[in-house]
């Protein structure tokens, strides 16, 4: 495709409007030429400023862009060239441990060039060029492979990375040269073949460029989540379950959790891969991920977390158009290891200001607004969005069969806390777990803020077999009946606040203490303990056990100030208890002290 | 060559519009009037030859016939690390302290690009100010953003002075958007002590209201100048709701969709490219953020404090003349705690504990419960809590802060009842460090 031209018609915002000859694709590429240097060119000692920019409109003659960089200094009349490709990601080794803006460029490398401060017009490789890999050959000559399957692998930290035939292939390649086993920049040519349908004969490298707005589908089936994405949060885990290759969002007003609760997700998570999506939010929270996550050791692999992370970061002050390409670099990434036959995990924080950031788009080309002024696309586009998180089966004629997943967990920033709005009811409409945060239940200090009663997990009968193997036969049974007891406790507590305690019976004043205990000890987790914040499988089936021992337990209790002090105490013994290392010595001590006070009064009644 | 015209087509609100070609996005233009008088005006749109204004004075007595000037060149700030301080500026980077331009300044970009996050280090140091609610309770660390969510006719200015007076920092850099002019001299008295490290920035509620959207831009990029080159800076911002209302005005001129009871959809994005400036750089300076919200009607979900608790790193409620302890927070105070004395965690959150069981009891009298003896010792705690630490008049080092929390803990409570662990009562209660 032969590539096309055009100059800038008119400005507004990020928004540029550009009158074009030739062709010009929708989500193509193009470049806008900044006539006046001024001080910039000085400091970049470049030849020219080129802007990055997105077709998202076209009509007669002319198309709408969104420039990816702050728009100041742009004439009507400046040079745009269209490349012809889509807005598109390199894909290929050398992505973990990294950390990306939303369109791909390395900020390390950026800051390297460019010191504290981003400046527009400068784009970098996404992935190193001077590195070498140490290359195995898979594919075998005259092999007929598709898109997807191996060509060879490299080791990459702690996974094998494949090498695969582009994404982008249509139909079968023949394979006509491999590359022997050796150490290998990306650039370095692996393979080449010959395009059956074309006749088309490519040498193949580590990189291949993947347009980010299309999901990658190079697999033999989707199929039904039915396993556990196990998140070390209690409460999550247990009652609203997300399962590996499906979806869950978590809206809260400010500071009620969603950060804290997505990092905590993010260390300990059962998850492969992962990848922070820092979208249109504090420059700072990823700056406690950057620099704390080299140095916490992944026990299960025992490499640093880092390792298994990508971080694609484009915060608030970043350029509000890569905040929108942001979430599609990142899934982009996931689909690509998920290609590998690995589960990634997508955490994005907010969703809300990809949000934003097309109802701003929206605005300047003043098209008719929807609710709160958000596009009425706005739907469909977070449904197609979450509808890229998958488990599917990859079937590769040399490596066999596999399974690999995506699973997205996004977070939601409604307006005043409410989740009425648009950008909330759209998500709830398409993800199969709700972590609702409230302010009430961070207000209180009861972390994480998880609602018990307003959130919901549509996996938890669907992942039965596979949560009660993971725990104990019976659990999801437990689970449920737990569920109901705290709904029963809070409606109590509900009526106390309007009839006071003294007119509670008896029976019902402990139903409400029974829910408080399990809200207290099991609910509640303190992300901020090293011991609290990932029990492990065990110690949860443990804990969810002795919850239920003490909730069912019949105490005898003669009057309400007796149930509350033998609760009080009970709490702060199982809270502690949730504090101390297995095998510690508190560890044992309290859990004996939970058992003589429930065997205590056993032997009282029988007394 | 520059460029001159003098037809102006539209004039709505403070935006006009004309013909005119060669002119690009953001460039800076001067307008003469036909009584003699100058103002600046920005580019905010290019639509073919048609260009769009914001001017700085409002569009008051501007004439179809008046002359615009296009200068080549962006809105800037003149800056000159020495000459900038103990000045008073405009919104526009004039001075308005009837002393003469300033000498040998150098033009800066205002506005400029973020800072790269690779380049960010964690915050590991508090400012203190020698407020209690603030330097035990919600401690402020260097580099946070932060804002006093405040009703109108609470003391935030007052509180913001004391803070600038107190607080330890390199530079003050003040910005006032919609001062009444008797805040505006509040400020400067007040500020005539420290003068030598502070710089003021100032647009009244008299002044045009594009001055008052260019402030904290103005504010921040001389305090970026300071803090690259070693300075650790805080900024001060008053009313950040003003200036909220100053983009609305404008978009509103601009027919622009609004998002939310009629801001514009970009007011996340406006707010938080300045709160981000707010940075600590490694082997360099730092800019610290407090800027004053008000809300509305108390509404804290009314769009502009909404926005703001989401970009921010917590927030100080100023209610009833005090910094209210529970719906304050600062999100980066357990980066700090730990490094300031043993106690001070343990006693901020064993004081927070019983202020709240106080306030329940409080409530409860209201409602005519009976009132137990313990609960007697909650409520005359409360009382004295309120007096000697919740004051915004108190003002003490952090020590001396730590060590009255012990004295009237001890004052109200036994060791048991504080239900702080045994190891630190040992140390710090009163009577044992006595003996
Ligand atoms: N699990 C937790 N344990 C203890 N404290 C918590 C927990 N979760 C949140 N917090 C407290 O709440 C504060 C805000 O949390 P967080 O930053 O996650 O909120 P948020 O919902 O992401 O807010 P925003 O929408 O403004 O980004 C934290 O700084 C911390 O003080
Ligand atoms: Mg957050």
């Amino acid at each position: 495709m032969s590539t096309s031209s055009g100059h800038v018609q008119g400005v507004s915002g990020n928004m540029v409007t550009v009158a074009f000859s030739g062709d010009v694709r929708m989500n193509e590429v193009a470049f806008i030429t900044l006539p006046d240097l001024g001080g910039e060119a000085v400091r970049l000692k470049a030849e020219a400023l080129r802007l990055k920019a997105e077709v998202i409109r076209i009509r007669s003659g002319e198309c709408d862009m969104q420039v990816f960089e702050d728009t100041r200094g742009i004439e009507v009349g400046a040079e745009v060239s269209f490349t012809g490709q889509l807005l598109a990601i390199e894909l290929g080794p050398g992505l973990l441990s990294s950390t990306y803006d939303g369109l791909g460029n390395p900020l390390e490398a950026l800051a390297n060039r460019c010191g504290f401060f981003l400046q527009r017009g400068v784009y970098l490789p996404t992935l190193d060029r001077q590195r070498t890999w140490a290359w195995q050959p898979i594919a075998r000559l005259g092999q007929r492979l598709s898109a997807g399957h191996a060509l060879g692998t490299v080791p990459e930290a702690m996974f094998t990375h494949r090498i695969m035939v582009p994404f982008g292939i249509i139909g079968q390649v023949e394979v006509i040269d491999v590359a022997p086993p050796g150490d290998l920049t990306v650039d370095a040519t692996v393979a080449t073949v010959r395009v059956l349908a074309t006749g088309e004969v490519r040498a193949l490298t580590m990189v291949q460029e993947w347009p980010v707005k299309r999901p990658v589908s190079c697999y033999a089936e989707r199929l039904l989540p039915s396993k556990p994405m196990t998140t070390r949060t209690r409460i999550v885990d247990a009652f609203f379950p997300v399962a590996e290759g499906g979806t869950a969002c978590v809206p809260g007003p400010f500071g009620s959790g969603k950060t804290v609760f997505q990092q905590s997700v993010s260390r300990y998570a059962e998850a492969d891969i992962v990848i922070i999506a820092a979208c249109g939010e504090r420059a700072g929270e990823v700056v406690e991920t950057l620099r704390e996550f080299p140095e916490l050791i992944d026990p299960r692999t025992g490499r640093s977390l880092m390792e298994r992370t990508i971080i694609i970061c484009n915060t608030s002050s970043m350029p509000v158009a890569a905040r929108e390409a942001s979430v599609y670099t990142a899934i982009t990434l996931a689909e690509y290891y998920r290609q590998m036959g690995l589960r990634a995990l997508l955490l994005a924080d907010s969703t809300s200001r990809w949000a934003q950031a097309l109802r701003e788009m929206s605005g300047r080309l003043e098209e008719i607004p929807g609710e709160e002024a958000f596009p009425a696309y706005l739907g469909s586009l977070i449904a197609a969005f979450y509808e890229r998180a998958n488990i599917v089966r990859l079937e590769d004629p040399n490596l066999g069969p596999s399974q690999g997943s995506v699973t997205t967990i996004g977070t939601v920033s409604p307006a005043g806390g409410n989740f009425e709005e648009p950008v909330t009811q759209s998500t709830l409409a398409v993800v199969g777990c709700f972590l609702g945060l409230t302010y009430a239940r961070s207000y209180a200090k009861r972390f994480p803020a998880i609602s018990p009663s307003e959130s919901w997990s549509k996996y938890l009968e669907r992942l039965r077999p596979a949560l009660d193997a993971a725990y104990f036969p019976g659990w999801v049974d437990l689970v449920n009946r737990l569920q109901r007891l705290y709904i029963a406790g809070q409606k109590v507590g509900d009526q106390m606040k309007v009839v006071g305690e003294d007119d509670l019976a008896q029976a019902d004043f402990e139903r409400y203490l029974a829910a408080e205990f399990l809200d207290s000890v099991f609910m509640q987790q303190n992300a901020f303990s090293e011991v609290d914040s990932s029990p492990s499988n065990e110690r949860t089936a443990l804990l969810l056990k002795l919850t239920a021992q003490v909730v069912d337990h019949d105490f005898g209790f003669r009057s309400k100030d007796q149930a509350r002090e033998t609760f009080t105490e009970l709490t702060a013994t199982v809270r502690d208890w949730n504090l101390a290392a297995e095998g510690s010595e508190d560890y044992r001590t309290l859990l004996e002290k939970v058992h003589s006070r429930l065997n205590a009064s056993a032997a009282a009644r029988a007394a | 060559m520059r460029k001159v015209y003098t037809h102006i087509d539209q004039i709505v609100g403070p935006v006009i519009t004309l013909r005119a070609k060669g002119v690009s996005y953001g460039e800076l233009a001067r307008i003469r009037t036909r009584d003699g008088g100058s103002t600046y005006a920005q580019v905010i749109k290019l639509k073919g030859e048609e260009v769009s204004l914001q001017v700085f004075a409002g569009s008051k007595g501007i004439s179809t016939g008046d002359e615009v000037e296009f200068l080549g060149r962006q809105v800037q700030l003149d800056f000159s690390s020495d000459n900038l301080l103990g000045r008073t500026f405009n919104g526009v980077g004039e001075p308005i302290d009837s002393r003469p331009r300033l000498q040998g300044a150098e033009p800066i970009e205002i506005g400029g690009p973020s800072f790269n996050p690779s380049r960010r280090i964690i915050p590991s140091q508090m400012i203190q100010t020698g407020i209690p609610m603030i330097d035990m309770f919600n401690t402020l660390v260097k580099s946070q953003k932060l804002p006093i969510f405040s009703v109108a006719g609470e003391p935030y200015n007052e509180l913001l002075a004391r803070i600038a007076l107190q607080a330890q920092a390199d530079v003050i850099v003040l910005g006032g958007m919609g001062l009444k002019y008797d805040d505006y001299l509040y400020f400067r008295d007040q500020l005539a002590s420290s003068k030598e490290r502070t710089i003021l920035f100032v647009h009244t509620a008299a002044d045009p209201v594009v001055e008052c959207m260019m402030v904290p831009d103005m504010a921040l990029a001389a305090a970026e100048r300071y803090a690259t080159a070693g300075k650790d800076v805080l900024v001060l911002l008053t009313d950040m709701t003003a200036f909220a209302d100053s983009m609305k005005e404008v978009a509103v001129a601009m027919e622009q969709i609004p998002a939310n009871r009629g801001y514009p959809g970009d007011l996340y994005s406006q707010l938080a490219s300045r709160y981000e400036k707010a940075v600590d750089i490694e082997g360099s300076g730092s800019i610290t953020i407090l800027a004053v919200t008000t809300m509305p009607g108390d509404d804290v979900t009314h769009p502009v404090p909404d926005n703001t608790g989401y970009i921010t790193e917590g927030q100080f409620y100023l209610k009833g003349g005090v910094i209210d302890p529970f719906g304050s927070l600062s999100r980066l105070k357990q980066l700090v705690n730990g490094k300031t004395r043993p106690d001070h965690a343990p006693l901020m959150n064993a004081m927070i504990r019983l202020y709240d069981a106080a306030r329940k009891v409080r409530q409860q009298q209201s409602m005519g419960f009976s009132v137990s003896t313990f609960d007697q010792h909650l409520l005359a705690y409360a009382s004295e809590f309120e007096t000697r630490m919740m004051d915004l008049a108190v003002n003490l080092s952090l020590v001396e802060q730590l060590d009255l929390g012990w004295e009237i803990l001890a004052n109200h409570f036994t060791e048991a009842q504080t239900t702080i662990p045994g190891k630190l009562l040992a140390t710090w209660w009163p009577k044992n460090r006595a003996a």
